[in-house]
C-alpha cells in the first residue's frame, strides 16, 4: 500500500512550482507597495490632491489604503510564506513539519488502534454466548451492527424480502456461535435452481406438499401427490422432512419462517415463484471490512438477538 | 500608475485578469498531468468492460453523482466506514471524473462487493423497501428499459482515443455483449465493480 501517493515531482515541476507559487507572493508585495501612498495632508489652502476622476463634480480623493487593511494585506504575504515553511507547498520541499495526508491520516489510525484495540481485544476473549449478556459490549456492538449489517437485515434486524430475520429462531446455515461467526467472516452464498422443468403441476402439487410441512395445505391430495416430487427432487438438500440442512443452508420447510416471501403476499404463490425461479442468496463476506475482532463481537450481538430473557 | 489604461480597456484587463487568475491551475493542475501518480494505473486496473461501461452512463443520466460522491478522503471516520482512501491511478480510466462533491447519500468509491447484487436490485426499485429511513428516490423504469448497443462500440472507441486501452475484439463485441441487457443490470454491474481494485480495503 505504501508509495499511493506516487513518487516525488521531477526537478523541473518542483522549480515550476517553486517559482510561480514565490513569483505570485513577490509580486502581490510588490503591488502592494508600489501603489502604496504615504498619508496626504491638505495644503495651506485646504486643497487635497484627488485621482482626477470627477462625476457630476464631485472628485475622488487620492487618499492611502486604511492602515489596518494594510497591514492585513502584508500579513497574508507573511503567512504564506510561513505556511510554506512550514508545509509542504514548495515542489519537493516537505516542509519543516514534515507534514503529509497520508502521515496525518496513518497517526489518526494509530491513535484510534492504540485507544480501541485493547477493548476490541478483551471482549475477543470472551466466549460469544457470554459477550452476549455484557450490556455494555452489546451496546458498542449494535452500532458495528447498524453501520454495517442494518442495511440488509434492518436496524431491527429484522430482515426482508431476501433478507434473513436475524431475531427469530429460523436459522439457514446454523445459529451456534461458531456458525455465525462464520457467516460474518466469510458470508454465504445460497442456492436453489429452478424447477420449472417439472411441469406447471408439480409444481403446484409441489407447492402444496411444502405447504403442508408447516400444517398450512389447503388441498390434501396434491400434497400428497406432491410428496413423491419432493422426496425425489427436494429431500436431498430439505432433508426428506424438509427440516433443511444448515450445511447447505437450504431452509428448515417445516417451521414457518419464509425468507422469499413479499409482506402481503399469498404464501402459496411466494413459494410457487421460488420453485419456478430458484433462489440466489448472497451474503458477502465481511471479516475484510470489520476485522476478525469486531466480526466476534457482532456475532454476539447476532448471538444476543434470538437469546432475549 | 497607469490604472486608467486597465480600467478603461475591457480587453486588457480581461487578458490581465486572466492571467492572474491562472497563477494557481499553472502550480496546481498542470504538473498533475505529468505526474506518474495521475497518469499511470494502480496495479491490476481495468477498463470497464461493455456492460459496466453502458451502466456507467446509466448512473450519469440518472444524476447518481450529485447525491453520491466517488471519493474516499484520507480520514480515519471516512476509512473506517468507506475503506481505503481513494488514489489517483485508480481513476486513470476514468472520463469524466464521477468523484462528485456532494454526499447526501454516502461515497460509492468502494461499494463494489459491498451488498449482494439482489440488496442493488430491491434498493434501486425502491429503496424505502431495505432502507426505511432512506431518501432516495425510486428507479423502477430501470427494470423495464433494456439497452440496444448501439452506441457502446462508439463510446468505447472515444474512450480510447482518451488512452483507456480497449481492444479491437472488445470494441467488436461491445453492442453483442449489452444488447437487450436491461439497464439495472448494467448499472448494478458498474456498481459491484466500483473500487475493487485496491485489496486492502480496510
Amino acid at each position: 500500500m505504501n508509495n499511493l501517493w506516487g513518487d516525488s515531482l521531477s526537478g523541473f515541476w518542483s522549480a515550476w512550482i517553486i517559482v510561480i507559487t514565490l513569483g505570485t507572493i513577490a509580486i502581490s508585495a510588490w503591488v502592494l507597495f508600489a501603489n502604496r501612498k504615504t498619508d496626504k495632508t491638505p495644503d495651506a489652502e485646504g486643497n487635497v490632491e484627488t485621482t482626477g476622476h470627477a462625476a457630476d463634480d464631485i472628485e475622488e480623493y487620492d487618499n492611502p489604503l486604511p492602515r489596518w487593511w494594510f497591514q492585513l494585506y502584508v500579513g497574508t504575504v507573511i503567512f504564506a510564506l510561513g505556511y510554506l515553511v512550514l508545509y509542504p507547498g514548495l515542489g519537493n520541499y516537505a516542509g519543516v513539519l514534515g507534514w503529509t495526508q497520508e502521515g496525518q491520516w496513518e497517526q489518526e489510525v494509530a491513535q484510534a488502534e492504540e485507544r480501541y484495540a485493547p477493548i476490541f481485544e478483551q471482549y475477543q476473549q470472551v466466549p460469544v454466548p457470554e459477550l452476549a449478556q455484557d450490556g455494555e459490549a452489546m451496546q458498542v456492538a449494535e452500532r458495528i451492527f447498524l453501520n454495517n449489517c442494518a442495511i440488509c437485515h434492518g436496524s431491527n434486524a429484522q430482515g426482508g424480502y431476501g433478507f434473513p430475520n436475524l431475531t427469530d429462531d429460523a436459522w439457514l446455515y446454523g445459529g451456534a456461535p461458531e456458525n455465525i461467526v462464520q457467516t460474518i467472516t466469510n458470508g454465504r452464498n445460497g442456492l436453489m435452481p429452478s424447477w420449472q422443468q417439472l411441469g406447471e403441476q408439480n409444481i403446484a402439487n409441489l407447492t402444496q406438499h411444502v405447504l403442508s410441512l408447516s400444517g398450512q395445505a389447503e388441498d390434501a391430495e396434491r400434497a400428497e401427490q406432491g410428496a413423491a416430487v419432493f422426496a425425489s427432487v427436494c429431500a436431498a438438500c430439505h432433508s426428506p422432512d424438509g427440516t433443511g440442512n444448515q450445511a447447505l443452508g437450504a431452509p428448515n420447510l417445516t417451521d414457518d419462517a419464509w425468507l422469499y416471501r413479499q409482506p402481503g403476499q399469498p404464501l402459496d404463490e411466494a413459494i410457487r415463484q421460488t420453485l419456478r425461479n430458484g433462489r440466489n442468496g448472497h451474503m458477502p463476506a465481511q471479516a475484510a471490512y470489520i476485522g476478525e475482532d469486531k466480526v466476534h463481537l457482532v456475532a454476539a450481538y447476532v448471538y444476543s438477538l434470538s437469546h432475549q430473557e | 500608475m497607469r490604472h486608467e489604461i486597465v480600467e478603461k480597456n475591457v480587453g486588457l484587463l480581461s487578458v490581465l485578469v486572466l492571467v492572474v487568475i491562472s497563477f494557481g491551475g499553472l502550480a496546481e493542475v498542470v504538473p498533475l498531468f505529468f505526474q506518474k501518480q495521475t497518469t499511470e494505473p494502480v496495479e491490476g486496473l481495468k477498463p470497464l468492460s461493455a456492460l459496466e461501461l453502458a451502466g456507467r452512463d446509466i448512473y450519469r443520466r440518472e444524476g447518481c453523482v450529485g447525491c453520491h460522491s466517488q471519493m474516499i478522503r484520507p480520514f480515519r471516520a471516512e476509512t473506517e466506514r468507506y475503506g481505503h482512501y481513494s488514489v489517483a491511478g485508480e481513476s486513470v480510466y476514468e472520463h469524466n471524473f464521477l468523484w462528485g462533491s456532494k454526499r447526501t447519500g454516502p461515497d460509492l468509491a468502494r461499494v463494489g462487493g459491498r451488498y449482494s447484487d439482489d440488496w442493488h436490485r430491491a434498493h434501486m426499485y425502491n429503496p424505502r423497501d431495505v432502507v426505511p429511513e432512506s431518501v432516495m428516490p425510486a428507479y423502477p423504469w430501470l427494470f423495464e428499459n433494456t439497452l440496444d448497443g448501439e452506441h457502446i462500440a462508439d463510446k468505447m472507441r472515444a474512450m480510447r482515443t482518451l488512452g483507456v486501452p480497449y481492444t479491437d475484439e472488445q470494441i467488436a463485441g461491445a453492442g453483442q455483449a449489452v444488447r437487450g441487457e436491461r439497464e439495472i443490470t448494467a448499472l448494478v454491474a458498474y456498481l459491484q465493480q466500483l473500487g475493487t481494485v485496491l485489496k486492502d480495503t480496510r
